[in-house]
């Protein structure tokens, strides 16, 4: 056994930490797919719990049409929230969200030189495809894949999605779901999320002055993790878990699922109606009903975290918001229809 | 002779699916080429595996089949041919035979002349046979969870096939497996090889040409590998043992395809954490195994299972990465440990009424209520039959502490609301005892708490205490009959809610307990519904599969037991065991033979309408001595039986076999005479009635 066997605990010279920051592996990561032919989105801006409910993967995936995207996501799940207190959750998340529909034949192989491009050397590492399959009953989907593990953490959920929508995927797509904050406090070596640098400054003293992005310097000053979230984690749970108003989130809730509805079934009718025009039915505006669906989905994790859903209850209120989810979905993959036909 | 190579190579199959697929495709193979006639006498088949490949070798495989002669026969001579030319018939048949009318000749058989045909059939190349049929094979392969990858979906497989090796000798046999075509590249380890082919010259150096490229494709040998990677890290730690865990080497196995050993540690402070919580994040979340010191203590190390090979820093690297992720997981237990603490159980009754049981029934609170009813019955019970007892007699009845069971239920299932099993799901019950102990509730009562889930399985031991063997009766029945209640039975392989388990649990503690209870009293206890009958059938064919598969009684013993009363679980398993013991003896074979033939002649009387009179009206001298065997022997037997001396009873009743024998030589039962008829159907339906009270005999079938 090598030398390190006597202190086991004992980080080595080995460990020492990457100079990359949590910006430096979006980048990265951003790049790498770019320069494979995707599409680099910006963050859906509304309230999701994943990467997956964005329109950019959960509509993108239906029909025929192939697409490559990937976008960085702020992830929410009021529940996971622990006041900045616990170093390995959070109640804000940030996925590396990638879809590649159709997926190529060496999606794995991809998948394992984008790990490389975040400095990681597969020589070094033990890195294992492990069956976890994934669903989202609330979005009618779901697939099989895996967690990909890396000494032991999982820094990546892969998925082959199967269904969305409550609808056959064909093409089907692969979902690549890249965990940045466990993957930068590893990489780091940090001891809590709120310790991962975020950023480092270049221009600060001592600094090398290097502004490229490829190499990352260590000895800037440093902008953690913890100075541009922590005090988000701390209110968010103080709200989401105390003061949030039940009555007012039911209302909201409610509010948000009627409008929707009243949408969604107008939808129905035009893109029933077959005397009606293709313009018309390309302007009917499904994309805004999706984010009241959103809002349902939001809505629905924060009374779940005030204690406010009973087990009874959820099972009904989760089948209120596949209705909206499902319902657009339909809705969208006719009216993607009506489009191919007009053009 | 020829060897022939199929490897289907795959992205990371679920390491739970590996070994049967392996098997499978191993036998839809074999019974390919068996069917075809292309296996060789002496033919040798092999599989292998990892989680990247399923392939079989097999080595004796025919180049081809060899060819046939088959003799057709046709319509008789006259009908095919009027004066020497051949008729419709004749042409007909030689055009489904594929020969000339020419080539039809005449075939003489006793039974008059007929036209008749040698066909040739030349044999089909193995390489065309495999190249038509196994694709088919291939992609008939069973798997738990399947997925479509291909536009247009053509096919479903467990994950996408990448490449496909079929080889017959150095020659790639031309098939194609869901759009991929069979070549001779393979591949290698991800990291430790790359993405370069691995070229198999031949089918029987596949091992040695993967081996080249950091693969093990064999099972067994990667096994072997881990377990002596395992010992070896341990050696390190002085005096320490890893903990055998089969179920993990297995998954490992299938993890794998160059496996090497690491073994780490943490710090020890989390040893004050439960073993229970430890050795379950260690090996259902990071599939590690756990070490202990030579008293058989946790020790502070684990060991990793790799799938690849390291210098020095790629272990000190992998080492921190995985001990980092172990002491999170372990600092989160703690979290939650001490979370959980703020509240103590006896404040989480209430909350109960948020946590469904079932969505029709209602919530836990609901079912714990009924949990206590039907535990307060049980205890009544209990304490009934032992004030029947004299006292010594009551003394050896099980002791257990009424309040003491009744607290363990009413906090059961509070462990439910807890953070610690909301993350780890599989310690309920035993993260209430422990909680219950933390808590100073009274060991009874962490106990009883702690292992009422147990058994798990039918290799599982019971609850070594009564209120835990209690607790997890009133627990099961109640869910049983709840669920029957609304329509929930088990029926063929659906089982949603696992009920056969639930219910073979409930044979087991009454079969290896000491408690004086029957089947009939714990489904009494969980109240009499609607579906009473239902249940109790259900439950008898637990007791019947307790017997056959748990305990290995043969099933004729077991019909024969089971249909002489399938209450007293006990009593049932000691008369099995007498039967069975019995069962060797040549005269109780014949004894079972007799009442198998009374039993018939009984049925045939019945059907005629028969009627049964009085034994003393019998005549023949056979019958008397029939009758004075049965008189002097059914008390005694009736003793025996009351005694549960089962072995004597039924050594007993062999000695009725000369009477028996003779009687049956000599005398008619049903004879014309009314009379005699009635006196000798009431003699035989006295045997049965007075010797069937341990088993039904005429279930016994003879070796």
């Amino acid at each position: 056994m090598p030398a390190a066997q006597s202190a086991p605990l004992q980080p080595t010279q080995a460990l020492k930490p990457s100079a990359l920051t949590f910006q430096d592996l979006l980048f990265r990561l951003q790049a790498f797919w770019a320069q494979r032919g995707c599409v680099i989105q910006q963050p859906y801006d509304l309230e999701v719990g994943a990467g997956t409910m964005c329109p950019e993967t959960f509509l993108r995936v239906l029909g025929p049409r192939p697409y490559k995207v990937g976008y960085a996501q702020p992830s929410r799940r009021p529940a996971d929230g622990r006041y900045g207190e616990n170093p390995n959750r959070l109640y804000k998340h940030t996925q590396f969200q990638l879809i590649l529909k159709p997926p190529p034949d060496d999606v794995q192989e991809l998948y394992l030189q984008s790990l490389e491009a975040l400095g990681i050397d597969l020589k070094k590492h033990d890195l294992k495809f492990e069956e976890d399959n994934w669903e989202w009953p609330a979005g009618g989907a779901w697939g099989v894949g895996w967690q990909v593990m890396l000494d032991g953490l999982e820094i990546t959920q892969f998925t082959y999605f199967q269904q969305c929508g409550g609808q056959d995927l064909d093409p089907i797509c692969a979902e690549l779901t890249y965990g940045m904050e466990r993957i930068a406090k590893y990489l780091q070596d940090a001891a809590s999320i709120y310790d991962i640098v975020w950023a480092r400054d270049p221009d600060t003293p001592g600094a090398p002055g290097d502004r490229s992005l490829s190499l990352g310097s260590e000895t800037g000053e440093v902008v953690t993790y913890g100075d541009v979230r922590l005090a988000e984690e701390l209110q968010f749970s103080v709200y989401n878990f105390e003061m949030a108003d039940v009555q007012r989130l039911w209302e909201h809730f409610n509010s948000y699922e009627a409008e929707a509805q009243a949408l969604l079934e107008k939808a129905n009718k035009l893109l029933a109606d077959e005397h009606a025009g293709s313009k018309e039915k390309k302007r009917f505006p499904l994309l805004p009903t999706y984010e009241l669906a959103l809002k349902c989905s939001n809505l629905f994790n924060l009374l779940d975290a005030r204690g406010a859903i009973s087990v009874t209850e959820r099972v009904g209120v989760i089948a209120r918001i596949r209705n909206l989810a499902v319902g657009v979905a339909k809705a969208w993959a006719q009216q993607q229809q009506v489009s191919k036909l007009a053009s | 002779m020829s060897d022939f190579l199929l490897e289907i190579g795959l992205e990371e199959v679920p390491a739970r699916m590996i070994a049967s697929a392996e098997a499978e495709l191993g036998k839809r193979v074999n019974d390919l080429l068996t069917r075809a006639r292309l296996l060789a006498p002496d033919a040798k088949l092999s599989t292998h595996s990892t989680p990247r490949r399923l392939a079989v070798l097999a080595e004796g495989v025919l180049e081809k089949q060899a060819d046939t002669e088959e003799q057709l026969t046709g319509p008789s001579w006259k009908v095919a041919f009027k004066d020497g030319a051949p008729t419709a018939a004749a042409e007909a048949f030689a055009k489904k035979a594929g020969v000339a009318v020419a080539a039809l000749e005449k075939l003489t058989t006793p039974k008059g002349e007929y036209v008749a045909v040698s066909v040739k059939r030349q044999g089909v190349s193995a390489t065309q046979l495999l190249a038509a049929e196994l694709p088919k094979e291939a992609l008939a392969l069973y798997w738990p969870k399947n997925m479509y990858w291909r536009a247009g979906k053509p096919e479903r497989f467990v994950r996408p096939i990448r490449w496909v090796v079929a080889l017959l000798d150095s020659e790639i046999v031309p098939l194609e497996i869901a759009g991929i075509a069979a070549g001779r590249a393979s591949r290698g380890h991800r990291v430790l090889h790359g993405a370069e082919p691995v070229v198999i010259d031949q089918p029987r150096s596949y091992s040695k040409n993967l081996r080249g490229a950091f693969v093990i494709p064999h099972v067994a040998e990667r096994r072997e590998i881990i377990r002596k990677a395992l010992d070896a890290a341990t050696r390190t730690v002085p005096g320490a043992r890893w903990r055998e865990d089969e179920a993990l080497v297995e998954t490992v196995t299938h993890l794998t395809e160059w496996p090497s050993v690491i073994l780490g540690g943490f710090e020890s402070e989390y040893l004050a954490l439960p073993e229970e919580v430890l050795v379950t994040v260690m090996r259902d979340h990071q599939k590690y195994f756990a070490v202990e010191d030579p008293q058989g203590k946790l020790a502070p190390h684990f060991l990793a299972v790799l799938n690849t090979q390291v210098d020095e820093q790629g272990a000190a690297i992998i080492r921190h990465g995985n001990e980092r992720e172990l002491r999170a997981r372990f600092k989160d237990a703690r979290f939650f440990w001490d979370f959980d603490q703020k509240t103590p159980l006896v404040d989480r009754v209430e909350s109960l009424k948020n946590v469904t049981f079932q969505k029709e029934l209602g919530s836990y609170a609901w079912k714990t209520e009924e949990n206590l009813r039907i535990a307060e019955n049980l205890a009544g019970y209990l304490s009934r039959i032992g004030a029947m007892l004299g006292a010594v007699e009551a003394n050896d009845l099980p002791h257990f502490d009424r309040s003491a069971l009744l607290a363990a239920v009413k906090l059961a299932k509070t462990d439910l609301t807890a953070e610690l099993v909301k993350e780890f799901t599989e310690l309920q019950g035993i993260i209430g005892g422990l909680y219950a102990r933390a808590q100073g509730l009274g060991e009874r009562v962490a106990l009883a708490i702690y292992e009422q889930y147990a058994p798990a399985s039918t290799e599982d031991a019971i609850p070594v205490s009564v209120e835990g063997q209690l607790l997890g009766l009133a627990d099961r029945m109640q869910t049983i009959v709840a669920m029957f209640g609304i329509g929930m039975a088990p029926t063929g392989s659906k089982d949603p809610f696992a009920l056969r388990r639930s219910a073979n649990a409930v044979v087991k503690i009454l079969a290896e307990s000491e408690l004086p209870l029957s089947l009939s009293d714990v489904l009494r206890a969980a109240g009499e519904g609607q579906n009473h009958d239902q249940v109790a059938e259900f439950l008898r064919e637990r007791l019947h599969f307790y017997l056959k598969d748990v305990r290995g009684f043969a099933y004729d013993v077991v019909n024969a037991v089971l249909a002489a009363g399938a209450d007293d679980v006990r009593d049932a398993i000691a008369r099995a065991e007498a039967l069975t013991a019995a069962r060797g003896s040549e005269d109780f074979l014949a004894v079972s033979a007799a009442f198998k033939r009374i039993k018939n002649i009984l049925r045939q009387a019945e059907e005629k309408g028969y009627a049964h009179g009085n034994w003393a009206d019998i005549r023949a001298d056979e019958a008397k001595n029939l009758r004075s065997a049965i008189q002097s022997l059914a008390e005694k037997v009736a003793q025996l039986r009351e005694q549960r001396n089962y072995v004597q009873a039924l050594a007993l009743i062999a000695t009725l076999r000369p009477a028996v024998d003779k009687f049956f030589d000599k005398v008619m039962v049903l004879d014309p005479d009314p009379g005699t008829r009635g006196a000798n159907l009431a003699l035989i339906s006295a045997i049965l009635r007075n010797f069937s009270t341990i088993a039904d005999f005429s279930e016994i079938v003879a070796a």
